[in-house]
C-alpha cells in the first residue's frame, strides 16, 4: 500500500506549505459526490487524525484516512502544466471512468 | 482532465463548485492579473512569462487592436493611435485632459466623457482600458482552464464616482463580473496583512506610473480599517522620466521635439532610470526623427539630484495622511511600498528617513496590488469558507448638501468607512412651501460655490405647512464600490423621490487635490464665510417672522413701542446687507431684545384666546 508523489509535486507543495506558514503535510482523500461518484480530495494537512495512514514521498509527508487508501492505493500525484493552467494531477490505477471534465471519477 | 489545487483543511471543493476569480490591478503605465492557487496569491503570467502588461492600445487602420508589448514597440512610431495611460482620461471630459498638457492625441468630446481619435474610429477611455482588460480575462482563462465566476478590480483611493463607474462599465465591456471596486492601497495591505499575518498600523506609500496615494490603515486580527487617504494624483513614475527627458532636451539643445520624438526620449528615459536602480550611471543612444543620433548618458547622483523635487512632493500629503489618522510619525508600525517608482534607491531612502524606519517591500512592488485583490476577489467568490474578515473602506471627499444661504451641510463626512448610509433629517424655510430642492456636493468648503457640484434634484408634493413643519429625510447611500445614491422623503406624507448620482464627469484628481488643500488652507476664511451666511439666514427668518407678527398683532404696540421695533429692523436690514457676522449678529441681538415685550403680549394673547371659553378639563385633556 503506497501513495507517492512526483517531485515537481513534491516541490510545490512544501512551497505553497511554506507560503502559508504552517502546515506539517498533505492530506489526500476521496468523497462521494459528483457525476461520477467520487471526487479527490487535497488538502494542507495541520495535524494527524486517528486512523490516519502516513506516507513520506520526497520529503513530503502525506496523511490519508483508511477508507480512502482503498481508492487511492498505488496513485502517483503529479504537477503539470497545461498551456498557461497548471496544477496537481491524481494518477490512479484504480480509476475506470470518470466525467467529462474529469472533476469526478469511478472504481 | 481539470488539474487541482490544494484547499484548506475541510475545504475541498465539490466537483464544479470551484469558483474561478482573479483580481485586477488596472494601472495607468502597467495592468496585472493575479489569482489564488492552492491558497496562495500568484500573479498570472502571459505566455512569455511576463507579469505585466503594458497598459498601452494601439488601434490600425483596419479595426485591429494591438496591446500590451507590441503596441509599446509601435507606440513611438505611431504616437496618434497609441494610447498610453488611459487611465488619466477615465471618466474625464475635455476641459480635463486639457491640463494634462500636450499629448499627441486628438480628443472630441462635448459634456460628457472625452473621445480619442483614432485610424479605426472615435474610441472612448472606458472601451480603450476594456481593450486592456479583455487581454487580461483572456490570460486568466487559459490559466485556469475556464470562464471566470469574476474579478476585483483595484482604483486609486482618489477614484471619484464617474471614474469608479467608467472603470466598472470598462470591466463589464470587456466581459468581466466586476465583484467589487477595491482601493489601491487597501488592495496592498490585504496582500500583507494575511500573507504575513501583521497586525498594527501602516502607511502604505503607493507611487506608481502617473498617481501617488498615501493611505494609513488599521489592521487588527484581520480587520481593516483605512484611518485617512490622501495624495497627488498627478504625481508619479512618468513624471521622473519626464524630468530626464526634459534635462537632456535642454543639454543637446533639442527644440520643440515631435510626439514621435517625444516618446522616443521619454522610453530611453525609462530605460535609464530603471538602470540606475541598479547601475551608479546609465547610457543610451537615441536616433531622432529627422536623423540626428543622440548618445545620452545619466549619472545616479544626476538623476537624484534633478528629481529631489519629486521626492519631496510625496511628503506633504503624507504627513496630511497621518494628520487626518490623529497619528505621529513613531506611531505607524510599519510602511509598505506599492508601484515601480518606490524601487528607486533615493526614494525608498527618502521614505525610510520621513518614517524613521525600514519600508516593507519583500513583495514585488508592481504585483502587490494585484496579488491583493485576488485575495479578495478568492473570499467574495466564496472559495473560501469561514472567513469572517472583514474590510472597510473610506470615501476620499464629504459628501453633502446645500442648505439655505449657499453652505453646506455635511451627510457623510471624509475618510467615513463604506458601505455607509446616513441620514439626516431637514425642514421647510417658508410657510407653505411646497418643494425642495436637493443639491448633492462634494468637498471640504463650507461654502457650496467652492465645493463639486455632484446632482440635483427636487423633492416636490410636500403638502403646505408652516416654516419648519415639514419633516424631510434625506439618505445617503455610498456603497461599497464608493458609488453614492442619495434620497429624500417627506415623512408626514411619504412623498419620495431618488437619484443616483452619476455625473457625466467628475473631479478631476488635481481638483481633489487641489480641494484638499485649500480646506485646509482657507479654514479661517471659511469659518467666516461659514458664520457670515448663517447669520444673514437667521437676520432674514427673523425680519420675515416679525413682519408677518407686527402685521397680525401690531395693534399691541403702542406708536413709541412700534417705531424703536421699525428702526432695528431697518438697522438689521442694512447690517444684513454688509460682510461683517458680528455686525449682523449685535443687529439681531438688538432686535431681539427690543421686541421681547411685543412678543411677551403676543403669547398672552395666544394663550388667552386658547384657553377662553373652556373648562380646564378640556384644555388638560387636549
Amino acid at each position: 500500500m503506497a501513495v507517492t508523489l512526483t517531485t515537481a509535486a513534491a516541490d510545490h507543495v512544501q512551497r505553497y506549505i511554506e507560503k502559508r506558514g504552517k502546515g506539517i503535510g498533505l492530506r489526500l482523500g476521496v468523497k462521494t459526490t459528483g457525476c461520477s461518484g467520487l471526487a479527490y480530495k487535497l488538502e494542507f494537512a495541520d495535524a494527524t487524525q486517528d486512523g490516519d495512514q502516513e506516507f513520506e514521498s520526497n520529503g513530503v509527508k502525506v496523511l490519508i484516512d483508511p477508507k480512502s487508501l482503498a481508492y487511492l492505493d498505488g496513485t502517483e500525484l503529479d504537477f503539470v502544466k497545461e498551456g498557461l493552467n497548471e496544477g496537481f494531477k491524481f494518477n490512479n490505477p484504480n480509476e475506470k471512468d470518470r466525467c467529462g471534465c474529469g472533476e469526478s471519477f469511478n472504481v | 482532465m481539470a488539474l487541482l489545487q490544494i484547499s484548506e483543511p475541510g475545504e475541498s471543493p465539490d466537483p464544479h463548485q470551484h469558483r474561478r476569480a482573479v483580481g485586477i490591478d488596472l494601472g495607468t503605465t502597467h495592468s496585472l492579473v493575479a489569482t489564488v492557487r492552492s491558497g496562495s496569491a500568484e500573479m498570472i503570467l502571459d505566455e512569455g512569462g511576463r507579469a505585466l502588461l503594458p497598459s498601452i492600445v494601439r488601434y490600425l487602420p483596419d479595426g485591429a487592436v494591438v496591446v500590451g508589448e507590441a503596441a509599446r514597440a509601435e507606440q513611438a512610431d505611431d504616437p496618434e493611435n497609441t494610447i498610453v495611460s488611459v487611465k488619466r482620461f477615465m471618466g474625464r471630459g475635455v476641459a480635463d485632459v486639457a491640463k494634462y498638457g500636450a499629448l499627441p492625441y486628438k480628443f472630441r468630446g462635448g459634456a460628457g466623457m472625452v473621445g480619442i481619435e483614432t485610424s479605426s474610429g472615435v474610441r472612448s477611455p472606458v472601451q480603450v482600458s476594456a481593450e486592456i482588460l479583455k487581454v487580461l480575462r483572456e490570460r486568466a482563462e487559459r490559466a485556469l482552464g475556464g470562464e471566470l465566476f469574476g474579478a476585483v478590480v483595484t482604483v486609486p483611493a482618489y477614484f471619484d464616482d464617474s471614474q469608479r463607474q467608467a472603470t466598472k462599465d470598462s470591466a463589464r465591456l470587456a466581459g468581466l463580473n466586476v465583484l467589487r471596486l477595491l482601493n489601491e492601497p487597501t488592495a496592498a495591505a490585504i496582500a500583507y496583512g494575511l500573507d504575513h499575518r501583521s497586525e498594527g498600523t501602516f502607511a502604505i506609500f503607493d507611487l506608481g506610473g502617473g498617481t501617488f496615494d498615501i493611505s494609513i490603515l488599521r489592521l487588527t486580527r484581520g480587520v481593516f480599517e483605512v484611518l485617512s487617504t490622501n495624495g497627488d494624483s498627478a504625481l508619479g513614475g512618468d513624471d521622473f522620466d519626464m524630468a530626464i527627458a526634459t534635462h537632456w532636451r535642454s543639454r543637446h539643445r533639442l527644440a520643440d521635439a515631435s510626439g514621435r520624438d517625444t516618446r522616443r526620449l521619454l522610453a530611453t528615459a525609462r530605460q535609464v532610470k530603471e538602470a540606475l536602480t541598479t547601475a551608479p550611471e546609465a547610457d543610451a543612444h537615441v536616433t531622432l526623427s529627422y536623423g540626428q543620433k543622440l548618445h545620452l548618458h545619466l549619472t545616479r547622483r544626476e538623476f537624484q539630484e534633478m528629481t529631489a523635487g519629486l521626492v519631496q512632493k510625496t511628503f506633504a500629503p503624507t504627513r496630511k495622511a497621518l494628520r487626518d489618522a490623529g497619528l505621529r510619525v513613531e506611531e505607524v508600525d510599519g510602511v509598505v511600498l506599492v508601484g515601480g517608482a518606490t524601487r528607486m534607491p533615493h526614494l525608498q531612502d527618502g521614505v525610510e528617513k520621513l518614517f524613521g524606519k525600514p519600508a516593507l517591500k519583500d513583495l514585488d512592488p508592481d504585483q502587490v496590488v494585484a496579488l491583493g485583490a485576488a485575495i479578495q476577489a478568492n473570499v467574495l467568490a466564496g472559495n473560501r469558507t469561514g472567513d469572517d474578515w472583514l474590510l472597510l473602506d473610506v470615501i476620499p471627499l464629504s459628501l453633502g448638501l446645500e442648505t439655505m444661504g449657499g453652505l453646506v451641510e455635511r451627510v457623510i463626512p471624509r475618510n467615513s468607512t463604506i458601505p455607509a448610509a446616513r441620514a439626516q433629517e431637514f425642514t421647510t424655510f417658508k410657510d407653505g412651501q411646497s418643494a425642495m430642492a436637493i443639491h448633492v456636493v462634494q468637498g471640504e468648503r463650507e461654502l457650496v460655490a467652492d465645493n463639486r457640484s455632484l446632482a440635483r434634484f427636487e423633492l416636490r408634493g410636500i403638502p403646505p405647512m408652516v416654516a419648519g413643519a415639514a419633516r424631510i429625510q434625506v439618505t445617503f447611500q455610498v456603497d461599497a464600490d464608493g458609488l453614492l445614491s442619495v434620497s429624500a422623503r417627506e415623512k408626514t406624507t411619504g412623498v419620495e423621490t431618488s437619484i443616483v448620482v452619476k455625473p457625466s464627469y467628475g473631479l478631476t484628481d488635481d481638483e481633489v487635490a487641489r480641494m484638499l488643500q485649500e480646506g485646509f488652507k482657507h479654514a479661517e476664511g471659511d469659518r467666516d464665510a461659514r458664520a457670515l451666511a448663517e447669520q444673514r439666514v437667521e437676520a432674514e427668518a427673523m425680519l420675515s417672522a416679525l413682519g408677518a407678527a407686527l402685521a397680525k398683532d401690531g395693534e399691541l404696540l403702542t406708536r413709541e413701542e412700534r417705531g424703536t421695533i421699525d428702526t432695528l429692523m431697518a438697522a438689521l436690514d442694512v447690517a444684513r446687507g454688509g460682510i461683517h457676522h458680528r455686525a449682523i449678529k449685535a443687529a439681531i441681538e438688538a432686535l431681539n431684545e427690543g421686541s421681547e415685550a411685543f412678543a411677551t403680549r403676543r403669547m398672552d394673547r395666544a394663550v388667552s384666546g386658547a384657553f377662553s371659553g373652556r373648562t380646564l378639563d378640556e384644555v388638560a385633556s387636549k
